[in-house]
């Protein structure tokens, strides 16, 4: 049924996440291992559900500047409060998930500036991971740890799980209903509102959904590193944004691509190791991660104007 | 009168009044829809035909007055539809998603196959042979094609069944060959006992399908009757305008007659390009076919090409009217006064600075001149309705000095007593020596040009002037090659 070329446009996270883990390999064979691979890519989890939860507030055309706190003081959260009593601890998970929401509600109630009211609010996650957790430390809960650190078949947890992430937004996001709605939300909200809804339910449920990937982020990031801190994932939100517009996400206009992201969020990650692994010193990580980003920019706004062209 | 028994109407309205603050936008209106009839809604810019068609459709409550309906009303799975003028559709979802988001009913597994099947059908029967690709993203298909998903989505059964469809404007970007399956297919409609509202500036389409016309002014209706009580004369008068097609077109004929001559003796080339397409000085050139043939990027490239620079000039060489206007003509943030004096800010600059006191008296001279209805030029663009915008759009390019205009099908949704007003603008300044490139799907403003090329399938087929520009001569020159 279905008749669409697929444009090299659209190609571009998988072309430049592929070219790099080729140059990963090349310059290190030992990474093309179970090990290797997991290794390479686990800390990668937590930002790719971070990165989820970012392209869910692009996609309605707002962009969130409060991921890497929010993450973090989840992390807090999580790491004290839900290893010493579970129940109150999942009950601040909720809590903070709704919240989320509710600053959806409200920034679209009295139209206000999402990046302001997230910046605002990345200092009050800030402030309050803080009072939980003067000092970076704490624990994993047990059953985190185990579900982090399982050895699948096959494939590595990292990859496993990268693909889980990819599949399940995708699923969410570009397959269902409620997701094609939230997608029509960023590309005419006023035709969504005409076509009956309630548009601050809408944008409450975009923001809840993408505190959920938020809280889902914290968790594994604890799993993995088995400990926190108050600015524990604060890189986060840049690496976000960057990992949605690197999967070909747009600003405006409700146009992402899930898979994109996690692809982005991949490649992201990848351009710090490569640097490891050519022997240059890690200061340079986030400058090569920039580069990355304006290297394949570049190459979207080239195969845009082709396609223009044509 | 031949309102139906009450019992029967899809919608009653009974002294209705809205009102915005202190603007009374409907100012007690009595209106009855019932089943089977196709009711034409006339009115110029800013009559408070929308307004209206948000009260009949539920999205607006009334101040004052009742309107019954025993049919759902308003939110999903309201059997009342409204296909809007300006385009309404999700543009980065496909035809399918977007039946989604209007349908209350689509939901589970499978729902995409579901809705690809419906628009597909409802796209089938209103617009047979349109070879829609209803899986490609909206923003990939031409306006043409958008417009008829739109309508196609007011017409799907939606779960329910469509009871009353409102179309506003709905052929203002089809070309006439679809435009005319759209008329046969509301007739069929209303034959099988549905209700549309049709609200349109082409005359000859109400006429070809309206049952009744209602004349709106003002917020009133000023006129309800039988469509074969209505001639085009007395239905123009009802409207509050003077009826002049004969005069206007003679005078034209005249006045080309003149201007060739003038042009013939002086008139340098001033655009000419590799297609074929050329200009003179002070002629009006027009470009026709049908809609989608290449018309509008001709113009594009053209305009990109003589403009594009890193540096805006203090003396423009082309101005830009667009037709599309929330795509590329107006700034939505911006106020009116701003949104018109964007084409002159060089040249009205002082040391880099914007010269506030020349942009006022500019903006006003201008709004005297094209009659731009509004108290403070400093209310935001999108406080007019969309002809009083359009307008705005004209005076930023006639404002300019340049020397060439460009225009993109710049007349969709402006009421007819505005076109008058234009075209002897456009006149004007013809003759004072300025060139128009006027792309218009609309063969009446074909007629008003010196010269006419034909575009189809992306070429030239025909160059027409003078006395040649008919509409049989464009008709044929548009379809000539499409019977092989």
């Amino acid at each position: 049924m279905t008749r669409h070329s697929i444009s090299p446009r659209k190609l571009l996270p998988l072309i430049s996440f592929s070219v790099l883990l080729i140059a990963t390999f090349a310059l290190q064979e030992r990474a093309m291992s179970y090990l290797g691979l997991n290794l390479l890519f686990n800390l990668t989890i937590p930002i790719a559900l971070a990165t989820i939860g970012q392209l869910l507030i692009i996609m309605v055309n707002d962009i969130d500047l409060s991921v890497g706190a929010f993450v973090s003081l989840v992390a807090c959260v999580v790491s004290t409060l839900l290893v010493q009593h579970p129940w109150l601890g999942w009950l601040a998970l909720a809590g903070l998930v709704l919240a989320y929401a509710a600053l959806g509600a409200l920034i679209h109630r009295f139209e206000l500036p999402a990046i302001v009211v997230t910046l605002g609010m990345s200092f009050i996650w800030g402030g309050l991971a803080l009072v939980i957790m003067p000092a970076p430390g704490g624990t994993s809960p047990e059953w985190l740890r185990a579900l982090m650190t399982v050895k699948p078949p096959l494939a590595p947890m990292a990859v496993v799980a990268a693909l889980l992430i990819a599949a399940a937004a995708h699923l969410l996001i570009m397959r269902s209903g409620i997701g094609t709605v939230l997608r029509g939300l960023g590309g005419n909200s006023r035709s969504v509102a005409r076509a009956g809804w309630r548009l601050s339910g809408l944008y409450a449920l975009t923001y809840g959904l993408a505190g959920v990937f938020g809280v889902l982020a914290g968790l594994t990031l604890v799993g993995l590193y088995t400990s926190s801190g108050a600015s524990v994932a604060s890189s986060y939100t840049l690496l976000s944004i960057a990992g949605v517009i690197l999967g070909g996400g747009e600003f405006i206009g409700g146009r992402v691509s899930p898979i994109g992201a996690v692809l982005g969020a991949l490649t992201l990650s990848l351009a710090g190791s490569l640097l490891a692994f050519m022997h240059i010193s890690p200061d340079w990580q986030i400058g090569a991660q920039g580069a990355v980003l304006i290297l394949v920019l570049a190459a979207r706004l080239l195969f845009t104007r082709r396609e223009a062209l044509l | 009168m031949n309102t139906s028994q009450p019992v029967e109407a899809v919608v009653a309205l009974r002294g209705v009044h809205k009102q915005f603050g202190a603007v009374r936008a409907i100012d007690g209106i009595d209106l009855t829809l019932a089943p089977g009839e196709c009711v034409g809604l006339v009115g110029h810019n800013g009559a408070g035909k929308s307004t209206l068609v948000n009260l009949i459709n539920g999205t607006l409550k009334p101040s004052r007055g009742e309107i019954d309906s025993h049919v759902t009303r308003g939110g999903r799975g309201s059997a009342i539809r409204s296909v809007f003028q300006e385009l309404s559709l999700c543009p980065n979802l496909s035809a399918a998603e977007n039946l989604r988001i209007a349908h209350p009913t689509l939901k589970g597994l499978g729902w995409r196959r579901r809705a690809g099947a419906e628009i597909r059908a409802s796209l089938d029967q209103v617009f047979p042979g349109h070879g829609i690709d209803t899986d490609a993203r909206v923003d990939t298909l031409s306006i043409a094609q958008r417009q008829m998903i739109e309508i196609a989505i007011g017409f799907a059964p939606r779960g329910g069944q469509a009871r009353l469809v409102i179309l506003d404007e709905p052929t203002s970007s089809l070309d006439a060959g679809i435009a005319e399956q759209l008329l046969a297919y509301v007739e069929r409609f209303c034959a099988e006992g549905g209700t549309v509202v049709f609200i349109s500036h082409m005359l000859g389409e109400i006429f070809r399908v309206a049952s009744r016309i209602v004349v709106m002014q003002d917020g009133r209706v000023v006129a309800e009757r039988a469509s074969q009580d209505f001639d085009r004369d007395s239905l123009v008068d009802a409207m509050g305008h003077v009826a002049q097609h004969a005069p206007s077109a003679d005078r034209r004929r005249d006045a080309e007659g003149a201007s060739t001559a003038g042009a013939g003796a002086s008139g340098e080339t001033v655009i000419e390009d590799a297609a074929g397409l050329s200009a003179r000085r002070g002629e009006i050139v027009g470009l026709a076919g049908l809609a989608g043939h290449g018309q509008a990027e001709a113009l594009a490239r053209l305009y990109f090409a003589g403009t594009s620079g890193w540096r805006a000039p203090r003396q423009p060489r082309m101005a830009f009217v667009a037709g599309d206007r929330g795509r590329d003509g107006v700034l939505p943030l911006w106020s009116i006064l701003r949104n018109l004096s964007l084409s002159v800010l060089p040249a009205g600059a002082r040391r880099g600075a914007v010269d506030r006191h020349a942009e006022a008296t500019l903006g006003h001279d201008w709004q005297q001149r094209i009659g731009i209805r509004s108290d403070d030029l400093g209310n935001p663009i999108t406080s007019l309705s969309g002809g009083n915008q359009q307008k705005v759009l004209f005076a930023r390019a006639l404002a300019s000095s340049a020397p060439i205009v460009v225009m993109d099908d710049p007349m969709r949704g402006v009421d007819v007593g505005t076109k008058q007003e234009v075209y002897a603008l456009i006149r004007a300044e013809a003759d004072a020596g300025r060139t128009f490139l006027w792309y218009s799907t609309e063969t009446e403003e074909v007629c008003q040009c010196d010269r006419v090329f034909v575009f189809r399938d992306g070429k030239i087929s025909a160059e027409l002037s003078g006395a040649e520009i008919s509409e049989e001569r464009i008709l044929a020159a548009s379809f000539e090659m499409q019977e092989n």
